[in-house]
């Protein structure tokens, strides 16, 4: 064991706790991302988990991860772990590579029991050799034993006792990284309001394991890390669902409609469902219904009755819902569709993160069905960006899909909780009295946006019909006129082509003078934006830009890229934006950087990827 | 205590100009005007009133209604009035499906809707086949039936749609026969006046790919002896002169003639559509018109909550419980927070 004890500052680091499902892996990871958000660092996580709900203990298959960056210029949960924390030889098995080259390694020395190491399949009784760990990089804790002294006259039995050691190993790493022990223990107080024991029991834990760090001076120094001037305000830790709950609420505040939820549990979109269930506190009304079909349909209803009108779902749910979204764009209905995109196609990898159903978003409904596409950036920016959706739907009176994805969707970051007079107020387009008198139709147009005028039930002369059957453009009933029905795709592709004048313009980030530009969209900005830096940093010139408007583009988009010599599109998919662009910039070779592994990308991964289309 | 309001819609309220399309002498018809008149009857504002529709000959209907109305997709039409009644519990919502709309391709929210009990007045045109695609079997046509897609024959059972409503745990379910004006106008209304999902089934004639597969009840010459109409708290009568009643056969139904074999008037089993045991009520939908008469009326019609008043029940109670002023407090009073300066 390494005795000298210093303090270093450094910048940011990656931990990485790992351990059975139930050991409590996603609390201690979240307690120490919190407490460093309090104390003024940037963080990013992001729990890596398996589908099944409860492997057996011990095994390989039960391993859950739960990754956190702490620090400044913290755009990703990084790329691999400067620690470790492995509560048994399953996880450290599983885990290890996840750790940097002279990482440090945690570890529960009492769980290397004959038992465990046969479930976790070592050959030997020597995990550290087995494994060709450095023994200098690997501290054997004996968490069992320290856990049963310090709670031998607590009363619990051994079993209560063992659902401790979570803390033991997170007061480890705040002793390690000089987190105050007074904050973890005002955090856990708040958890554990209504259970003083279980506080109590969890309190001293903490402390015995940020006292053993400190008694045995257990690393070779501790760490100081950097911290970030933020935005002055009150903050929360969101992941991307909550996020995106939220923001539908704050554009129903916003838009004076209701909010109604029609929705189906499906991993990973499912907790956007539990948390406005929750908010019937806020007057939402959130539905489970039958099935995927019911879901869209129900805030079908909902949206013809005069609420913002949701769905949310993941890939396979999203195929479900098409022909109620094409009833939607024929109507001419507001109703946000989020998709939580998870690893395809079928069921696919129900619990790991793509960026595949971009083309499913885009073209994946029957007929000339052009709709709006959104994609949220990271976590905190599902929040924007579901509020976007929101806002484009109600004033444009089309669906309008978000794509999320299972990365940003769990995984969460600090966030600045906004004013009121932070968002903008959403317009309704309703009928007016003046038009009913004038002889309003229900396909009436605004000439700006090619938007129709939106009449709910309840209103007095402003009773109509509307269906998926083609109407004439002048009296709004039905048609099978061809002239006319071409003339009616052309009026719906326009309305959602108009759009575009209310999408940000592309403004490329990096050394936007650089001959490369590094192109994205989506959930993968924190990657890319990290790789940008280093390229820029390591003497690689390198503008960058992440599309969260799909479609429409922004206006500016084509003459903005045309200016590049190369065009670097970097996605989770095999191609899908690339193509999506060529499309509008038919002279242009789009390189591209592609992943389709279910995980996100690595940093290292872009910027190799980048520096190999620079030498081309 | 109830309070009598003078009704001030007339049918011509709910009607709109658009000219029914479908065929000459089609059921349909003859069902449109009667829920007009039905809607009258019931008196909720046409401004008030949404009609949705699947797909399929008789979900045109909205068309014809000067109404809020929704023409929507095959089978979904179920959902959709879910939404919009969820979202707008003071809103009349009927809903407009076929045979083939709501039992095949909508199945599914047809019996959730009803285990749900959202209080949505389906209204079920039985025609036994489908109509707008030319004449396929439907999931109500009789084992054997010959059609373009079944030319030797189905060989598979139809639902009987009474015992799938039931077997959803459905509390409302009436029949009627599309040529049965004044029947059919009277469960209309029935089932709009019952809080909670119902169904009132029509069976309705298709002449062009059905035509008469109901006359052998609800013909003329047939009618008196083949149906029954059920009213509640009367004696199960029918025939030409109300001279047979329905009684009890051990665990069955039995018809006989009042005076013969014994029975008398006080054997004759009474009409109750509000016991909550569906036991009864499935028997008497269960009669075919061939060894029974079939049942006409209103089956059954038992209270229970229903959802969208239970939803905003529950969202009223705990938006009072936790009295956030908007999402911001509720963030602030909810969740870990903390602040820089």
């Amino acid at each position: 064991m390494l005795k000298s004890t210093n303090v270093q500052t450094i910048e940011k680091v990656v931990v990485r706790f790992a351990g059975d499902s139930g050991d409590g892996m996603q609390l201690a990871g979240n307690i120490f991302s919190n407490v460093s958000a309090g104390e003024g660092n940037l963080i990013s996580t992001f729990p890596d988990y398996p589908a099944e709900i409860r492997a057996p203990q011990g095994s390989l298959s039960g391993v859950s991860g739960y990754q956190v960056s702490v620090g400044k210029g913290v755009h990703t949960p990084g790329d691999a772990a400067d620690v470790l924390v492995a509560m048994n030889p399953a996880a450290l098995k599983t885990n290890l590579k996840f750790l940097k080259p002279g990482g440090i390694i945690i570890c529960d020395g009492d769980s290397f029991t004959p038992a465990n190491l046969s479930k976790a399949e070592y050959a030997t009784d020597d995990p550290v050799t087995e494994l060709g760990i450095d023994p200098q990089r690997i501290l054997l804790v004996p968490m069992t034993t320290l856990l049963k002294h310090t709670l031998a006259d607590s009363g619990m039995d051994m079993k209560a006792i063992l659902k401790c050691k979570n803390m033991l190993a997170l007061g480890l790493i705040c002793w390690l990284f000089d987190r105050p022990v007074d904050r973890v223990l005002a955090r856990l107080q708040a958890k554990f309001a209504k259970k003083p024991a279980v506080y109590e029991a969890n309190a001293k834990v903490v402390q015995a394991g940020w006292d053993y760090g400190h008694n045995t001076h257990s690393s070779l120094s501790t760490y100081r890390i950097e911290t970030e001037s933020v935005e002055p305000g009150t903050y929360v830790d969101v992941n991307g669902n909550t996020a995106t709950a939220w923001g539908l609420i704050m554009a129903s505040e916003k838009s004076g409609r209701p909010l109604f939820l029609g929705s189906y549990p499906i991993t990973p979109a499912t907790d956007i469902l539990h948390e406005l269930a929750k908010r019937k506190d806020l007057g939402v009304k959130a539905c489970q219904m039958e099935d995927e079909i019911a879901g869209v349909c129900s805030a079908i209803g909902a949206s013809y009755a005069g609420h913002l009108a949701v769905t949310s779902t993941s890939g396979p749910g999203l195929a479900l819902k098409s022909e109620g979204i094409g009833l939607a764009v024929m109507a001419e209905l507001p109703l946000v569709v989020i998709d939580v995109q998870r690893g395809g196609p079928s069921t696919g990898l129900p619990t790991k993160t793509e960026q595949t159903d971009l083309m499913q978003a885009l073209y994946g409904r029957n007929g000339e069905s052009p709709l709006c596409v959104l994609a949220a950036a990271s976590p905190t920016d599902c929040f924007n960006m579901a509020f976007e959706a929101a806002r484009i739907a109600i004033e444009h009176m089309t669906p309008v899909i978000l794509l999320t994805d299972a990365f940003i969707a769990n995984g969460s970051s600090a966030w600045r909780v906004p004013e009121e007079k932070d968002y903008p107020e959403i317009k309704p387009r309703f009928v007016t009295p003046e038009m009913l008198e004038k002889g309003w139709r229900p396909f009436d147009r605004d000439e700006e946006t090619f938007a129709r005028y939106w009449a709910i039930p309840g209103m007095d002369k402003a009773m109509h019909r509307v269906g998926g059957l083609e109407k004439d453009f002048n009296t709004s009933v039905i048609s099978t006129d061809g002239p006319n029905h071409e003339k009616m795709v052309q009026c719906r592709r326009e309305k959602i082509a108009r759009i575009a004048r209310e999408v940000p313009r592309v403004e490329p980030m990096g050394d936007a003078d650089a001959d490369t530009i590094l192109i994205g969209w989506g959930g993968t900005y924190g990657h890319l934006l990290t790789a940008c830096n280093e390229l820029n940093a390591s003497g690689h010139p390198c503008a960058f830009w992440q599309f969260r408007y799909i479609n429409p583009l922004p206006e500016n988009a084509v003459e903005v890229l045309s200016r590049y010599k190369k065009i670097i599109v970097a996605e989770l998919n095999t191609g899908m934006f690339a193509d999506y662009l060529q499309m509008h910039l038919p002279g242009k070779e789009i390189l591209r950087i592609n992943k389709v592994e279910g995980q996100p990308f690595l940093v290292k991964e872009i910027v190799d990827g980048v520096i190999n289309h620079m030498n081309a | 205590m109830s309070t009598e309001i003078e009704n001030q819609f007339t049918a011509a309220d709910f009607k709109n100009e658009q000219t029914p399309r479908w065929c000459p002498g089609c059921g349909d018809h003859a069902i449109l005007n009667v829920l007009h008149k039905a809607m009258s009857d019931v008196g909720v504002a046409p401004r008030d009133t949404v009609v949705v529709s699947g797909i399929g000959c008789s979900s045109r209907l909205p068309y014809y209604m000067n109404t809020y109305g929704m023409h929507t997709i095959h089978g979904r039409a179920a959902a959709i009035a879910t939404g919009v009644k969820t979202a707008r519990p003071e809103l009349t919502v009927w809903q407009i499906s076929g045979d083939g709309d709501g039992l095949a391709i909508g199945g599914n929210h047809f019996i959730h809707a009803l285990r749900r009990n959202i209080d949505i007045n389906i209204i079920l045109f039985n025609n036994r086949i489908y109509g707008l695609t030319k004449g396929q079997y439907s999931p109500t046509s009789a084992r054997g039936t010959v059609t373009k897609s079944s030319p030797y024959g189905t060989t598979e059972d139809p639902f009987i749609p009474a015992e799938l409503c039931f077997g959803a745990r459905g509390n409302f379910f009436a029949r009627s026969f599309d040529i049965a004006l004044d029947t059919t106008r009277e469960v209309l209304a029935a089932s709009a006046r019952h809080k909670g999902a119902s169904v009132v089934e029509v069976l309705q004639n298709c002449v062009i790919f059905n035509n008469g597969i109901y006359d052998s009840i609800s013909g003329k010459e047939f009618r008196e002896e083949h149906t029954i109409h059920l009213r509640q708290g009367e004696k199960m009568l029918f025939g030409k002169n109300m001279e047979k009643g329905l009684v009890q056969d051990g665990f069955g139904l039995k018809a006989v003639t009042i005076g013969e074999d014994g029975y008398t008037l006080d054997d004759v089993l009474v009409h109750d559509a509000h016991t909550p045991s569906w036991f009864l009520h499935e028997m008497l939908a269960m009669m075919d018109g061939v060894t029974l008469p079939m049942a006409i009326g209103v089956i059954r019609d038992v209270d229970a909550p229903s959802y969208e008043t239970e939803v905003a029940a529950q969202v009223e109670k705990v938006k009072g419980a936790k009295g956030f002023a908007n999402l911001r407090d509720m963030i602030l009073r909810t969740t870990e927070s903390w602040t820089v300066e």
